[in-house]
């Protein structure tokens, strides 16, 4: 493997100094350049979700309600998982990381459609701002899930916003799958199968798939929402001969695919930084590529998990509790996998591997409660307390911020050409992954003992376990705010990368750091499997330059 | 000064259960995380990076780890499914014998009325050893009735009935709390369940607000809305009889029969014409709006206690309970 000299200076032309002033970024089509307007919005909206964070940890500090009134409070924790859910969540790894690599992956010049990739970002940024619009004018107080009839009814608040901004959104993750599914469909390099593919594009391809067939349902339940606010149809008032449990089985249908449109994308990352940072292939790449398609279609049949004390049928509940069951064991099988890659690996422990680390011990401890929640009579106590509350911020934190840090820590020096400080950056990964566990860990317990979500107050015997979570939500918003400083500064400052700082393998590492516009000098060709390490940079070409194309 | 709390009290048998199912979830988890991580650590440690250039070892798999490491997980699985499901149907499942009790949901308290007609709001007094089922609805939005010591919950819908049940078994107070997220004072939708001695609750029962049975005031109701004037006025009466329909098969005139319980009894107060009994005619005007729910709940009550016609002879048996004291 080749390794930088420290005089590597930066390629003269690459595409962030292609077209300057703000006119070239606002309408360019370049791939690359999008992923880096997504990558400041989705910032932009964690700040703010994150905001929103720090005043419910601070609220829950003591059993009183005392720092916030309860409807200042019910908005608060409804707007951080406004956006934390449809603006950070959905699209921090594929819209960023994704948009960023894919086409490069498989060795593209751009996605199949830029100027509808473009469009996403823009549908992206009116949803998101309607959504801010929604938030200035006094926020809305429904929860991010909307539960019918107090959204349709009787909240007061600016549910219509909020609901136009979100379903606006879904739009750009829409056109987001259908954009990847095509790209990845019909514009893979000469020799690039699709068991050559690495299993970062499998996991976007799993999750586009889930976009396009999904998005449109929650679409639809939330512009229900909305005509019965303005018309009031009676769909879901029960006074009108409406069915509020009817709004429940619309949202989750969407909502839990949605939970794997967040954690399969981030389940590639890990792939390749599992691979990269052991330097051979992940162990059962097949079944690691085949257990992402089962997660997107068995994740389509276990909606009804959200409702067993909902009133839904007792026999529907125990099917829906089975299938639960299994949508877990391809997650299983991708954590035993995983592991099984370091055996006889040549393992190193930069950042972006301790982020992966974290990941697979959180994202652990996230599915093994997962399935502990669908076991039917555990979930109708644990239902609806901070049990589900530490779950799914394992699931969702645990897996989809985690791994996209180690991402970005994994592919900025491609990206802006610079390497960042390494002490740093492993603090923050530190940081990150203690603070996370002291954040969310006691709830787990609390939760048991029975404390309800979205609580403004609370008996006290719950106060201990409160005042460690919120000690460790300061923790951790340190271990997020560090990479934003450091990152900032490696911008200007950092150590010149090269285009392969890490000595892995893969497309996007034969190209310079950062890339030119068109990515490539030619059409390349992939003449071996992914993480061929023993074989090297041979695996690939260009086309025409070499003698024999596989 | 109690210690740090880690763990919820129990109070019944069902409680112990769901206690049990997450003991063994604990196990497994704990065997499982320890598994994973000391396998991480050992190949971290052992085949750590000697050489700047080292490449792994390529090992593409194994079918009979793929096959060990989905199977185990998911006989695991498989069993805690059978487990939790059996737990759920005691769960779901009142015992015939359940006294029951009638929950109003609506923002933000809960009304709880006893089958002696005594009302509370915001607490829940009830005997230990005996079964009890609550039978729930709401007013407004969509609730939850949470009672972690028995680890039981039920969402309360409006427009529908949903029953929770529950045997304590442990004399004591413990919380009662809203688990569905209803609106501004959701976190103050909360009281006390009191689990006392028979004895006690029957002392107390005593003591307390005297209303009248739910099942009185279902008669009463039953004139003052006039549903006698058709439904119990001999055989040429416009509506059917109601002595007995609880329970039974109802013929409808769209051919179909249908069996008469709380939801079918609800809707045809509300919504008359929705299942018309066969031989009538819809003539009876909606309900809708004029009652509350536990009027409702109350006239439900009455015709749910009225016997079938050959066991009727005499009057419907309704005795009050011993009222104290004077109105108001």
């Amino acid at each position: 493997m080749e390794t930088t000299l420290p005089t590597a200076e930066l390629p003269e032309r690459h595409y962030l100094n292609q077209g300057q002033g703000i006119a070239s970024w606002l309408l360019t089509k370049d791939h690359k350049r999008i992923a880096i307007m997504y990558l400041l919005g989705v910032t932009f909206f964690f700040l703010l979700g994150g905001i929103m964070a720090m005043l419910i940890r601070l609220e829950l500090l003591t059993p009183q309600g005392d720092l916030l009134e309860p409807d200042t409070y019910n908005r608060v924790f409804t707007m951080h998982g406004v956006f934390m859910v449809f603006f950070v969540l959905l699209p921090v790894v594929p819209a960023i990381l994704g948009n960023f690599l894919i086409p490069i992956m498989i060795g593209a010049k751009d996605l199949a459609f830029p100027k509808i990739n473009l469009l996403s970002w823009y549908l992206y940024m009116i949803g998101g701002g309607l959504t801010m619009y929604a938030m200035v004018r006094g926020g809305v107080d429904t929860g991010w899930t909307f539960y019918t009839p107090f959204s349709s009814t009787y909240s007061n608040t600016h549910v219509m916003a909020t609901a136009i901004g979100v379903f606006i959104n879904g739009f750009s993750g829409i056109l987001t799958g259908v954009n990847f599914i095509v790209t990845i469909h019909r514009m893979r390099a000469p020799g690039l199968t699709w068991f050559r593919l690495p299993l970062f594009v499998w996991g976007h391809y799993a999750t586009s798939l889930i976009q396009v067939l999904g998005t449109p349902v929650v679409a639809i339940a939330i512009a229900l929402v909305g005509l019965e606010r303005l018309f009031h149809l009676g769909i879901f008032d029960a006074s009108r001969g409406g069915d509020p449990v009817l709004f429940q089985h619309l949202f989750w249908f969407y909502s839990h695919p949605a939970v794997y449109i967040m954690v399969l994308p981030p389940m590639g990352v890990i792939s390749e930084l599992v691979a990269a940072f052991s330097r051979k292939p992940v162990f059962g790449y097949r079944i690691v590529a085949y257990s992402s398609i089962g997660i997107a279609v068995l994740g389509f049949l276990v909606w009804g998990h959200h409702m067993f004390v909902s009133g839904q049928s007792v026999y529907a509940s125990v099917v829906f509790s089975v299938l639960t069951m299994l949508v877990a064991i391809p997650s299983a099988i991708k954590v035993f996998n995983w592991s099984s890659t370091l055996y006889r690996g040549s393992v190193s422990y930069e950042t972006p591997m301790l982020y992966a680390l974290a990941f697979l011990g959180l994202f652990l401890i996230g599915g093994l409660t997962g399935v502990m929640l669908a076991t039917l009579g555990f979930d109708v106590y644990v239902h609806d307390t901070y049990f589900v509350v530490a779950h799914f911020h394992y699931v969702m934190v645990g897996g989809a911020i985690v791994s996209f840090l180690g991402g970005l820590h994994y592919w900025w020096p491609k990206m802006f050409g610079r390497m960042y400080p390494v002490f740093w950056s492993k603090l923050s990964a530190l940081l990150v992954f203690v603070g996370f566990n002291l954040t969310f860990f006691p709830q787990f317990i609390v939760g048991y003992l029975g404390m309800p979500r979205r609580y403004w107050q609370y008996p006290a015997e719950f106060q201990v376990w409160n005042v460690l979570s919120t000690a460790g939500a300061s923790v951790l918003a340190i271990g997020f705010l560090l990479p934003g400083c450091y990152l900032l500064w490696s911008l200007k400052y950092g150590k010149v990368a090269g285009p392969n700082p890490w000595g892995a393998l893969g497309l996007e590492w034969t190209i310079p750091s950062p890339p030119p516009t068109e990515n490539f000098d030619g059409v390349p060709v992939v003449k071996g499997e992914p993480y061929d390490y023993q074989t090297g940079e041979e695996i690939f070409g260009i086309l025409g330059k070499e003698a024999h194309v596989v | 000064m109690s210690g740090i709390p880690f763990f919820p009290h129990a109070a019944s048998s069902v409680a112990r259960e769901v206690d049990t199912i997450y003991f063994i979830w604990l196990s497994v988890s704990a065997f499982f995380t320890c598994l994973i991580v000391a396998m991480i650590i050992y190949f971290m440690v052992r085949f750590k990076r000697k050489s700047e250039d080292q490449v792994g070892v390529e090992a593409h798999g194994s079918a009979m780890l793929e096959i060990a490491w989905s199977g185990i997980p998911l006989l695991i699985c498989l069993a805690m499914f059978a487990y939790g499901t059996k737990v759920f149907f005691d769960i779901s499942k009142p015992p015939a014998n359940a006294v029951e009790y009638f929950v109003t949901g609506k923002q933000w308290m809960w009304k709880i009325q006893h089958p002696t007609g005594v009302r509370e709001i915001n607490d829940l007094h009830v005997p230990v050893g005996v079964p009890i089922k609550l039978t729930m609805t709401s007013e407004d939005v969509i609730h939850s009735f949470f009672l972690p010591p028995f680890r039981v919950k039920q969402d309360v819908l409006p427009g529908r009935y949903t029953t929770v049940w529950f045997r304590a078994d442990r004399v004591g107070q413990y919380h009662l709390f809203c688990a569905e997220y209803c609106g501004a004072e959701h976190s103050r939708m909360i009281g006390t369940i009191y689990v006392m001695p028979v004895t006690e609750y029957q002392a107390w029962l005593s003591g307390g607000t005297p209303g009248k049975p739910p099942i009185q005031q279902g008669q009463e109701l039953f004139a003052t809305m006039a549903c006698n004037t058709c439904h119990m006025n001999g055989p040429a009466s416009r509506g059917p009889d109601l002595h007995g329909v609880f329970g039974s098969e109802v013929q409808l005139a769209s051919g179909r029969a249908i069996h008469a319980d709380e939801a079918y009894l609800r809707e045809s107060i509300l919504e008359p014409t929705a299942k018309v009994v066969s031989g009538f005619e819809p003539l009876m005007p909606t309900y809708q709006g004029q009652l509350t729910e536990e009027q409702l709940s109350s006239l439900i009550a009455y015709i749910k206690s009225l016997p079938k016609k050959s066991e009727a002879g005499q009057q419907a048996v309704v005795k009050p309970a011993p009222v104290k004291g004077g109105e108001g």
